[in-house]
């Protein structure tokens, strides 16, 4: 485009602009700025003079949104949440690598990784199928009930391996999407140009796979963040049953709100950075033409 | 001995016949040209060749007497593919790469040169071919044109005895076509040995020494290409050449 400080004196390819649909949707653009800022606002309204004037309001707002009790539980609360955070982070690192192996695993050719193919494939179906809950109550519960010798009866390490076993299910079925989507010709131009079948995974599928699936990874990841609650059936103080422990000594469950809203915080950026990455692949695919 | 000979070759795909016994013999530093209908079986014997495909039966030997038997089943397929470049109708350029990293990759790879030294060599026929300024863009960047110039470099790279051309200029919009078929000549005219299918029948003539006509799976006529053009012997090419040249 040409700016109008640059423009020559005759312009000619300057498009023509009707006027009067120029102006028409100036005005548009500004009464529908008007319209959402009334909407907005009478909507919420609405909603918080609805709730504080129920007659219930006033013990709820004591038992669950008490300000007093939100700061007394505070330093408790969030100490026990650096547990959950320690789990997710030590979870996904795992998850992460072993995902990408049974994806991998897989997709092998050939006869003699039958055997292979089987295995990953049953894990997946099964994992997937089971509810994420009870694989952490029969990992945390029946692992040490075998009395192994040399191994731990932790049940922290066994609530975060059954998240990871689970997990890895799913991730594993989002990295195959992503390898299935790299059109079988990139592989055939990489082996045409004699790299061996690892070496065109590597530097040809793999890159341009990962890259298409960060959007459904971090939704995935989110989901799992959350879960780490579930390992407190074990026993474990993570933030879900520091905020019991606090909410059942004091007849108070603001514990419960600051925990949520602790979740929240920590998978608020995650959501938007998944929003914003999901739009920019759409915008990019339909500037490149594609579906 | 000539350089590729390709002896009664056989393939079909889920019991569907495509090559039903296909030989052909190519000299060094000489060009061949394959023609004949969509469906013919051009594309998949240059795959094979290439060991993208298996053979059913026949056998493809390259490098002369004491060469690589591509259809045997111990060969190391990599080293066949070290010697073989091949294009793609469809360029299938690395749109995660940029054009150096595209052309880069396989001599770092698989010949396990520096990357000074990949660089350097990329960038050398990267201005052989006027595209000196596109290195460091992406694929999606770049004309179809280019992409199918820079294709053709990055299979050069490898430094292979033999280039096979799979319809490259098929997917390109017309005013495209002529800077490919100038890479085309010029490579021949530095005496790479060429095997191409194609449906531009005035560049074959031009460019290619001898013409192929493959129709239903086998070599139906096989001549110098101005005799092919000029006076074919079978009924079936004549038929293919008089529709060619209605469109004309």
């Amino acid at each position: 485009m040409t700016t109008p400080a640059e423009a020559p004196l005759e312009a000619p390819d300057i498009p023509y602009v009707d006027p009067e649909r120029f102006l028409g949707q100036r005005r548009r653009g500004r009464r529908n700025a008007w319209v959402a800022s009334v909407s907005t606002v009478v909507v919420f309204a609405v909603l918080v003079v609805g709730i504080t004037s129920t007659p219930g309001w006033s013990q709820v707002q004591e038992t669950f949104f008490n300000w007093d009790a939100a700061v007394a539980t505070w330093p408790v609360v969030i100490r026990a949440f650096v547990l959950n955070i320690k789990i997710f982070l030590v979870a996904e690192f795992f998850i992460l690598i072993l995902a990408l192996l049974v994806a991998l695993a897989r997709g092998l050719q050939g006869p003699v990784f039958l055997p292979v193919r089987i295995l990953a494939t049953v894990y997946v179906d099964f994992f997937r199928g089971v509810p994420t809950i009870l694989v952490i109550l029969l990992l945390g519960f029946g692992v040490p009930a075998l009395h192994l010798s040399g191994v731990t009866n932790s049940p922290l390490v066994w609530g975060t391996v059954a998240l990871i076993v689970s997990y890895t299910a799913y991730v594993a079925e989002v990295y195959r999407a992503g390898i299935e989507s790299v059109h079988p010709s990139q592989r055939a131009a990489a082996r045409s140009l004699g790299l061996s079948s690892l070496q065109a995974t590597r530097y040809v599928v793999l890159p341009q796979a990962i890259r298409r699936v960060i959007p459904p990874l971090l939704n995935d990841f989110i989901a799992l963040q959350k879960e780490t609650a579930l390992v407190s059936l074990l026993g474990p103080v993570e933030v879900l049953r520091a905020a019991q422990i606090d909410a059942a000594s004091n007849f108070n469950y603001t514990p419960y709100v600051v925990a949520a809203l602790l979740f929240v915080a920590i998978t608020l950026p995650l959501t938007r950075l998944t929003d914003w990455l999901q739009r920019r692949a759409t915008s990019r695919r339909s500037a490149a033409g594609m579906p | 001995m000539s350089y590729l000979t390709v002896h009664d070759v056989h393939k079909a795909f889920e019991g569907v016949p495509v090559l039903r016994g296909v030989s052909l013999a190519v000299d060094l530093h000489e060009a061949v040209a394959l023609v004949g209908a969509s469906g013919s079986g051009k594309s998949t014997l240059l795959r094979c060749i290439d060991g993208l495909v298996g053979v059913d039966a026949g056998t493809i030997r390259i490098g002369g007497a004491d060469g690589l038997d591509v259809t045997a089943h111990d060969i190391d397929l990599d080293e066949v593919r070290q010697q073989v470049g091949l294009v793609f109708q469809q360029y299938n350029l690395f749109p995660h790469m940029s054009v150096l990293q595209n052309i880069t990759l396989a001599p770092r790879k698989v010949l396990g040169l520096s990357r000074a030294m990949a660089e350097g060599r990329a960038r050398d026929l990267l201005a052989r071919f006027g595209l000196a300024d596109k290195a460091d863009d992406y694929p999606d960047r770049l004309s179809g044109g280019q992409q199918q110039r820079v294709a053709i470099v990055r299979a050069l790279a490898l430094q292979p005895q033999l280039m096979l051309l799979d319809e490259v200029t098929s997917a390109l919009d017309p005013q495209l076509v002529g800077e490919v078929l100038d890479v085309i000549k010029e490579l021949k005219e530095s005496g790479m040995t060429i095997v191409m299918a194609t449906h531009e029948m005035t560049f074959a003539r031009e460019v290619a020494d001898r013409v192929c006509f493959l129709s239903g799976g086998v070599v139906v006529e096989e001549a110098e290409a101005h005799r092919f053009f000029d006076e074919p012997q079978d009924p079936r090419t004549r038929e293919f050449l008089a529709r060619v040249r209605a469109w004309a």
